[in-house]
């Protein structure tokens, strides 16, 4: 069971947290061309080690950002969404 | 000096005091060129050796493992084998799969235990039993033997499930696919291994990819940690890690990898003859040959690459089997482990040529990589030897996820894998 | 072997509490504080179980978890426990223990023939043979061999198994003298300690081991130092096994219980671990190393000192390293004749009197059948003897480090792998981390709690100090006879070389060809001379060779414990309406819908013939019927609107307030993702009632885009599903029970027309009233307090039974939304069908804004025009309704394919015909064809319609 910091209740469970995608992957403006907006959909970084994604607390219902490493589970810290991170 | 696997050749070793076989596969050196690379050697990069050399006669070949062949998620999954497919695409791969893994033993000549005990899905209310028939019209409209079960057929098969009046997840029938069954898991891989060495492929173990010969924008080989190797053509078959591999190659993949966790009860004499699924609980039970109850879940929650089993998961994942089975709540669990899975959305395999000409892609199964290991071989082989796509890999190119095509098979099967 | 109790002395047992139990039928006495092992042994049972694959007889080897034998079936009060490691449970009174895998008896196992054909079977036979003419033919028989112990498929669940979480400073595994030296450190600097060990008592080796501690006699020491942990206040966890070392430090531990009630798992987070884990004693390899009587000269210690057992009265030891001398010393004093054997040329020097030792020689052989009866030495001597203890040094248990991807270093000096660097918050004390004197393990263990532990000086060790001047004794390639490695998994010096021959010379290789560690006890005995061997045969050192990866769980865990109390009822649990003991009251027969138990129909006659009852008398008068699970989550905001537009795929800012407007919520990727209502109360308030089952993942999306593209102040949220149940009056005569009912609201079509919605009042509470339809006919939905809702449905049932009113259970509503062509999410849709593919195509080619999903409704795939689209499929008159999940198929290219199925079928009784949704290849422009319909192999014929079979003009809402 790893502990996750929500940055609005502080550290808790795991299974209180939902994965929300990597953050930084900004939905494009319309008309953007099939690939684009594949790529938006579906392609992912997916990086083994360290990591920046988007995590929403079930229990208090707020998305973060929350940089960790896919590998070791080491969780170096969370925030309140910033400009950069929107984007799901 | 014994090559032949028989009884008659073990009878003889057995005489002989077993001095006299020799090694399964060969471990040569690397040499710097080879017509074709297939980097990653698990049950599909093997499998693809395999092909490569007896269906176009290319031996010329070079399979590049980062550690030690059948270590990845050949060696970590629940063995389940089955073609019960929605989709025509779906059924016409897992399918070819399947008729390959009927004859696999005496082709490779290395028994893989295939074990056709039946594979049953349970529906757990009424419009469990709808879309079960929805699937099973499906699945026999592709051609696959699949039948609707009754509650009486699954009482006739599984007797030791939960028919409480108050279970919590009552039967109300099921979709049996009675071609279904089990694969030993190792003996894919070493079966393969053997079988490719024989006809020529090097196999190279302990040979890490460490970035991509690219040339004219096309891939021409490999640096490896024991040198560079070139070849006009190279395939990946690298569960796991496609999408760290991608990343060398300079393109993305839309994969997330995940761990999938399975354990395994102390062995115990024979009680269930058969692949038991809750699509409701999702979990999944088989029984060894050895005697273990293999149980397998759905993929975790949090995207990783630790190889490693947690609690939250298993907990959940024996819950629920102890609410199908709960006899096998006076059993222990003996060992726990993960495999990391690469997810695409639509839970279908890529296979295909990648964004870098050159470089072939096997990838992207998911939960099902080892049930495919046949056809995954036999398609990524088509595709080194000819450049081309064989018809039955055409429609899980990568190019699906901008036309839309994608081939979801959520609604054929209760739970994927 | 001749084991036999002692008239006296087992500081474990109570010899006034005397026990009988059988086993495999035989009657075996012993005393409370037995294991089932020691009473085994004190009761002369040389035989206790027979190997996995070749039947061998074997005996005890071990006094704890390591045992790789001794593995029983035990019957007790508490039902049967299959596979138990009679070393470690505990004997009672009355239980029944029976042998695995053997069958009548352990000593007399009619498979025992099979170890003569053990040539024609090495290590991974079966993939070279049982290919012809089929495995199929093979199998079962191999089969019905595997397997150890019986599940007995009469078991009867009991109580649920506890499950702690608890916090704490520091948890110490282990209590031997480094764990007991490392929890007193850490409580004596005021930190809450949890201090855990798998055996009965807390003290490890110090319960049968002699030794001092700060001048006190090791266990008074041990006594002294749990009273004190306990007395303040720290947890002290006996027969607790941390099985596993998690993400975060989170350590999971089963406790057992002498009581007989289910085992607890407990989750420890503590800030820093301390493994105190210890050692576990090696097999010497030597050929007929498996045979009974020959076991770890520590156990046999054990046994003595703390069963009062003698385990041999002739005995040899077989050596290379100083440990075994306590207990052969013992052993003498018990009254043994006993000679070492031992590898080292200047073994034994400390060795006094009463013992023989034979330095600088080994044992080449055992002798015996189903017992040892002797040795054979390297230079040709035989020894007799009825016990062959064997110590080929120690073994460090370095799971949990191991679990916690901790690194190995090898140490020449102690023969064995031990935790190298130290990783974040785990520490490692006493055996575990090589120590072997006691004041080395003590002072290891006071350190260990590190920033945790106090200044106060370690304890001392202050007797004679063990010594292990261990050297090496691996097995041997091309050694003669049958030399074992894994004694459960019946692996043999020669069937590792042949792994190696073969090429399986990576260790995980190695342990997958011949299942070298992979039984019940996981290698605990075997690993090391496995490694080293493999090591030796191809020419690589020890640490090159490596180790296996560790995995949990250290010992195998119930699975009761990991499942706790998430059974039954509390296994994922239902939610239940409000109104549920007055639909069970009125007849409701329950049934689960996506997560929710709601009455699929009422009255206790026969379902189909209720069902169709209740449709009837629907569209005949009025019904009433229990939607509170429909969901509504309010959003609130000044961007409120333009939230909705951009949630939606149809445009909802144009929705006056007071009315509601029908729309489709897509996903990212186009497709349907749920429907239903939008309700507008004023200019920035809305309610959007999803699906019953998609109300918590509506609402998350909701959140997610709220937080992602709108922001904290321009949108608010409030899923109020719960707090309201919903109501509904539908029916020809729905207006004038609703006139009855006295809401205060004017109910003329102008004033609340179709897709209208009033606030009423009922009883002195608010209730929303929404002119909505699922039926097709007239309807009002009524939102009220959920705790106020009670009134409400009984008045509701009152005014109606002046017009005949049916209770409409979920099934009979099916089929009337069914027959107006409405579609239920999930059911009539897949998670590839788009708006268009259900004739909602306007916002697709007219909305110029942007809305979720959007881009994805024009890929080529979305643009295509073999697409599966909505239609109704009706067949020949008097025909019965096809079959729900039927697919329609036609002939391609001579290959049959589908061209969609059947999604919805019911049989109609307003229309007296069946009627029937489904999703069809091209289907809107093909209606009036006829097409092939195919369930379980048999084909009809269905004639592609109009989705609406029921008062298509829609007269029947305003009626």
């Amino acid at each position: 069971m790893q502990l996750f910091p929500c940055p609005f209740c502080g550290p808790r469970e795991e299974s209180e947290f939902q994965y929300g995608g990597e953050a930084g992957n900004l939905r494009p403006d319309r008309d953007v061309t099939a690939e684009r907006w594949a790529d938006y959909l579906h392609m992912r970084d997916n990086p083994k080690g360290p990591t920046r994604e988007i995590w929403v607390h079930m229990t208090c219902g707020e998305f973060f950002a929350m940089s960790r490493d896919s590998v070791n589970h080491k969780v170096s810290g969370s925030s309140v969404l910033g400009d950069v991170e929107h984007g799901r | 000096m014994t090559r032949h696997y028989s009884a008659l050749s073990l009878f003889k070793e057995g005489i002989a005091g077993q001095t006299g076989w020799v090694k399964a596969w060969r471990s040569p050196d690397p040499k710097p060129r080879y017509d074709a690379i297939i980097i990653g050697g698990g049950g599909h990069g093997l499998a693809t050796a395999y092909y490569l050399a007896k269906n176009h006669g290319v031996t010329n070949v070079a399979l590049l493992e980062k550690g030690w062949i059948g270590g990845g998620n050949t060696g970590r999954n629940t063995t389940v084998v089955r073609s019960n497919y929605f989709y025509p695409e779906s059924a016409a791969i897992y399918g070819l799969a399947h008729s390959l893994y009927k004859t696999l033993s005496k082709d490779l000549n290395y028994n893989v235990m295939l074990s056709q005990r039946g594979i049953l899905t349970l529906a757990h209310s009424e419009a469990a039993m709808e879309t079960a028939a929805r699937s099973v019209n499906a699945i026999q409209v592709n051609g696959i033997d699949c039948e609707l079960f009754s509650l009486e057929d699954v009482r006739r098969v599984v007797p030791i499930y939960n028919f409480s009046p108050d279970a919590r997840y009552p039967v109300y029938g099921g979709t049996w696919q009675p071609s279904g069954g089990t694969a030993r898991h190792d003996a894919v891989a070493w079966g393969y291994a053997r079988a490719a060495s024989r006809l020529g492929v090097d196999i190279i173990q302990n040979c890490e990819i460490t970035d991509f010969i690219i040339e004219n924008g096309r891939c021409r080989g490999v640096v490896t940690s024991r040198g560079a190797i070139r070849a006009e053509r190279t395939g990946m078959a690298v569960a796991g890690h496609s999408s760290v591999l991608a990343a060398k190659a300079g393109f993305r993949l839309p994969v997330n990898s995940y761990a999938l966790q399975a354990c395994v009860s102390e062995p115990v004499k024979p009680i269930v003859d058969t692949v038991v699924i809750s699509p409701d609980t999702s979990v999944y039970v088989s029984q060894s040959d050895k005697g273990e109850l293999v149980i397998g879940g759905a993929l975790d929650r949090i995207p990783s690459y630790g190889q490693r089993g947690n609690l939250p998961v298993l907990e959940g994942v024996i819950a629920g089997m102890l609410e199908m089975f709960p006899i096998f709540g006076q059993l222990k669990m003996m060992r726990q482990w993960a495999g990391i899975v690469d997810v695409v959305p639509d839970s279908s395999p890529i296979i295909g040529e990648s964004p870098l000409p050159g470089l072939f892609l096997n990838c992207g199964w998911g939960t099902g990589g080892f049930k495919a290991i046949p056809a995954g071989g036999t398609l990524l082989a088509h595709l080194l030897a000819t450049g081309q796509h064989h018809d039955v890999s055409r429609p899980f190119d990568l190019d699906r996820f901008a036309s839309g095509r994608l081939i979801d098979e959520a609604a054929g099967s209760g739970i994927a894998h | 072997m001749s084991a036999s109790r002692l008239a006296a002395g087992g500081s474990d047992i109570d010899r006034d509490r005397p026990l009988t139990f059988t086993f495999d039928g035989r009657r075996v006495e012993g005393f409370a504080g037995d294991t089932i092992a020691s009473a085994l042994l004190a009761g002369g049972q040389t035989v206790v179980g027979r190997s996995f694959k070749y039947h061998r007889p074997r005996g005890i080897w071990g006094s704890g978890v390591e045992e790789p034998n001794a593995l029983v079936d035990v019957e007790g009060a508490a039902g049967r426990v299959p596979n138990a490691r009679a070393t470690t449970v505990q004997a009672a009174d009355g239980i029944t223990v029976r042998s695995v895998n053997a069958s009548p008896t352990a000593e007399n196992d009619r498979n025992a023939v099979l170890d003569r054909f053990a040539r024609f079977l090495p290590a991974a036979f079966y993939y070279k043979t049982f290919m012809w003419p089929d495995w199929h033919l093979f199998e079962p028989r191999i089969r019905a061999m595997a397997g150890l112990g019986v599940v007995d498929s009469d078991w009867q669940p009991r109580k649920v198994s506890d499950q702690v979480n608890h916090h704490c400073d520091v948890l110490v595994v282990g209590a031997g003298p480094a764990g007991l030296a490392a929890a007193a450190s850490a409580a004596a600097a005021g930190h809450s300690v949890v201090l855990a060990d798998d055996g009965a008592h807390p003290g490890g080796s110090l319960r049968h081991r002699a030794g001092e501690v700060d001048g006190v006699e090791g266990k008074a020491w041990v006594e002294v130092t749990v009273a004190g942990l306990k007395g303040a206040g720290q947890l002290v966890l006996s027969d607790t096994t941390a099985f596993g070392l998690y993400d975060h430090n989170l350590v999971a531990l089963n406790q057992r219980h002498a009581d007989g009630r289910p085992d607890t798992l407990w989750r420890v987070r503590p800030r820093r671990i301390v493994l105190a884990t210890g050692a576990i004693e090696r097999p010497v390899p030597f050929a007929n190393n498996d045979l009974p009587g020959i076991l770890s000269a520590d156990a046999a210690l054990s046994y003595l000192r703390r069963h009062g057992v003698l385990v041999g009265r002739e005995v040899v030891v077989a050596t290379n390293n100083d440990s075994a001398y306590e207990p052969a010393l013992a052993l003498a004093a018990a009254g043994a004749s006993v000679t070492v054997v031992d590898c080292r040329r200047d073994g034994g020097a400390q060795a006094k009197t009463r013992i023989r030792v034979l330095a600088g020689r080994t044992v080449a052989a055992a002798r015996g059948r189903s017992a040892v009866q002797g040795v054979l030495l390297d230079e040709g001597t035989t020894l007799a003897a009825d016990c062959v203890l064997i110590s080929g040094g120690w073994t460090p248990t370095v799971h949990l480090f191991s679990q916690a991807k901790g690194k190995l270093a090898w140490s020449d000096q102690l023969a064995a792998f031990i935790p190298g660097e130290a990783i974040g918050e785990i520490a490692v004390a006493g055996a575990v981390a090589g120590t072997v004197s006691l004041s080395d393990a003590l002072a290891s263990g006071a350190a260990a709690p590190g920033d945790f532990g106090s200044s106060s000086p370690a304890p001392r060790g202050t007797g004679t100090e063990a010594t292990l001047g261990v050297v090496s004794l691996w097995p041997k390639p091309k050694a003669r006879g049958r030399v074992w490695v894994d004694y459960q998994s019946d692996v043999t010096a020669r069937d590792v070389e042949l792994a190696a021959r073969e090429n399986f010379v990576s260790v995980e290789h190695l342990k997958r060809y011949t299942t070298l560690g992979m039984a019940t006890d996981q290698g605990k005995t075997s690993n090391l001379n496995g490694l080293a061997l493999l090591a030796d045969i191809t020419g690589r050192g020890i640490p090159d060779v490596g180790t296996t990866t560790y995995r949990p769980p250290f010992t195998p865990v119930p699975f009761a414990s990991l499942a706790g109390s998430r059974r039954g009822s509390m296994h994922v649990p239902v939610r239940r309406l409000p109104l549920e003991a007055n639909h069970r009251r009125a007849g409701g027969v329950f049934q689960e819908y996506g997560g929710w138990l709601r009455p699929a129909y009422y009255g206790g006659g026969e379902a189909d013939a209720s069902i169709q009852e209740e449709a009837r008398r629907a569209r005949q008068s009025v019904a009433l019927f229990d939607g509170s699970t429909l969901g509504k989550i309010e959003v609130i905001g000044p961007r409120a609107a333009e939230f909705v537009d951009f949630i939606y795929y149809n445009t909802m800012s144009t929705l006056k307030p007071g009315h509601c407007r029908y729309g489709f919520m897509l996903s990212e990727n186009g497709v349907v993702f749920d429907d239903g209502v939008l309700v507008r109360l004023d200019e920035h308030r809305f309610i959007v009632s999803c699906s019953s089952s998609h109300v918590a993942a509506v609402h998350a999306r909701l959140e997610e885009w709220r937080q992602d593209r709108f922001g904290r102040d321009a949108v608010y949220i409030h899923n109020a599903t719960a707090q309201y149940a919903t109501l509904t009056v539908s029916g020809p005569n729905a207006r004038q029970v609703m006139e009855a009912l006295d809401l205060g609201v004017a109910l003329d079509d102008a004033s609340l027309p179709h897709m209208a919605v009033a606030a009423g009042r009922f009883a002195g509470d608010e209730v929303r009233i929404a002119r909505v339809s699922f039926t097709g006919d007239r309807s009002y939905e009524i939102s009220i307090r959920a705790d106020r809702a009670e009134a409400l449905w009984a008045r509701m049932q009152q005014e109606g039974r002046a017009f005949d009113a049916v209770l409409l259970g979920l099934e009979s509503l099916m089929i009337l939304r069914a027959e107006k062509g409405y579609i239920v999410i999930g059911k009539d849709t897949d998670g590839t069908t788009m708006p268009h593919d259900l004739g909602v195509a306007g916002p697709r080619t007219k909305r110029a804004d942007e809305f979720v999903g959007r881009r994805s409704l024009f890929t080529e795939a979305a643009n295509g025009t073999d697409r599966n689209r909505l239609v109704g499929l009706a067949v020949r008159e008097g025909e019965a309704p096809l079959a729900t999940g039927a697919h329609g198929v036609e002939k391609r290219d001579g290959r049959l394919r589908s061209i969609g199925f059947v999604t919805s079928s019911y049989q109609s009784p307003a229309l007296g015909r069946p009627v029937a949704l489904a999703l069809i290849e091209r289907g809107p422009a093909r209606h009036g064809e006829t097409i092939d319909v195919q369930h379980l192999g048999v084909v009809r014929q269905a004639t592609i319609v109009a989705p609406c079979a029921l008062d298509p003009e829609g007269r029947r809402l305003h009626a």
